[in-house]
């Protein structure tokens, strides 16, 4: 039955287009994405809730390297441009610039990995531990003792780094599919997809940002 | 995402981005009212995450309910802030002095 016909019997049900017009693999994404983004939220939500029950939780940035994480950041925002300049020129089908631009990104996301082992290192080193820590502040205060604010600050981070790592791997995949053709300006859905991911990482990143470094 | 978006869009988003990543480390650095700086970094992070979210993941191009999808998220852990809020409302030491110091006659 044609789909003019289709519309004429009233069957409009039957034929109504899928969430997303190109493909269930975008979709599939998207619905792990959002699930992967309760897990942030929930452990978003629940440092907030320790926090806050905290009598001596101290301030972020006066711990934290907030300069090195801004660069964390902004590394991560130009990443994710090149990630659309990338989509942008395999829907062109431009084989050159798309694996200029992935491999960009993938050197975008090892980078900021760097910058994380760089940070731990320091941290740790500088006495904070899982459980709890031995830190000197920049106002020459020393704070010991047990603490929820090294738990919740590596397995935040950590979590999210696990997902650049991911990224990093997904990407890899994705650039060495690209070079023996794979992909072209009538076949880049799993490019979007991957983009998807990438763009999520980011996403979730600014949102770490903010409450783990700035607040 | 049938129609190709232009790079001079990207790049725009790229700028807000950047302003707006600048301007929430100017807001942190300074010590002032917890819950005007809270509200002002809450919102600007929101506003970053809306703009990745909208353009370089498509959303805005894309159809409406995938977009009442994404948003399930955020909805659902603003309701778990709230389902912790009474919880945060029984801890002890805002209202009164940390246990272990109140041995002695208060007031």
């Amino acid at each position: 039955m044609s789909e003019a016909a289709a519309m004429h019997a009233g069957h409009a049900e039957s034929y109504e287009s899928p969430l997303t017009p190109e493909s269930w693999g975008k979709l599939g994404m998207w619905v792990f994405l959002v699930g992967d983004a309760m897990s942030f939220g929930t452990l978003l939500a629940g440092y907030g809730a320790i926090r806050y029950g905290s009598a001596d939780w101290p301030k972020p940035y006066e711990v934290l390297g907030i300069w090195l994480t801004a660069g964390m950041t902004l590394l991560l925002i130009v990443s994710s441009v090149w990630m659309v300049k990338g989509l942008a020129a395999i829907q062109r089908n431009d084989q050159a610039a798309f694996r200029k631009f992935i491999g960009l990104t993938i050197l975008g996301g090892a980078v900021f990995l760097g910058c994380q082992a760089y940070e731990w290192t320091h941290l740790i080193h500088e006495g904070m531990g899982f459980t709890g820590w031995t830190l000197h502040t920049k106002t020459g205060e020393v704070l010991t003792g047990a603490s929820l604010f090294g738990t919740t600050f590596f397995i935040i981070t950590g979590f999210h780094g696990m997902h650049v790592t991911g990224g990093v791997i997904y990407l890899l995949c994705i650039l060495l599919r690209g070079m023996s053709g794979a992909y072209s300006a009538t076949n880049y859905n799993p490019v979007e997809i991957l983009g998807l991911y990438w763009h999520f990482v980011d996403l979730v990143w600014i949102m770490v940002f903010t409450f783990v470094y700035l607040l | 995402m049938a129609e190709h978006h232009s790079e001079s869009l990207y790049m725009k988003i790229f700028y807000y981005l950047l302003v707006l990543t600048i301007l929430e480390i100017l807001v942190a650095l300074p010590t002032y009212a917890p819950l005007a700086k809270g509200i002002l970094l809450v919102g600007m992070a929101l506003g970053k995450a809306t703009l990745v979210a909208m353009y370089f993941m498509h959303l805005r191009f894309e159809r409406v309910t995938l977009g009442v999808i994404a948003f399930t998220p955020l909805a659902i852990c603003v309701f778990l802030v709230f389902m912790l809020t009474p919880d945060l409302g029984a801890v002890a030491h805002k209202t009164t002095v940390p246990a272990k110091q109140t041995t002695g006659v208060k007031h």
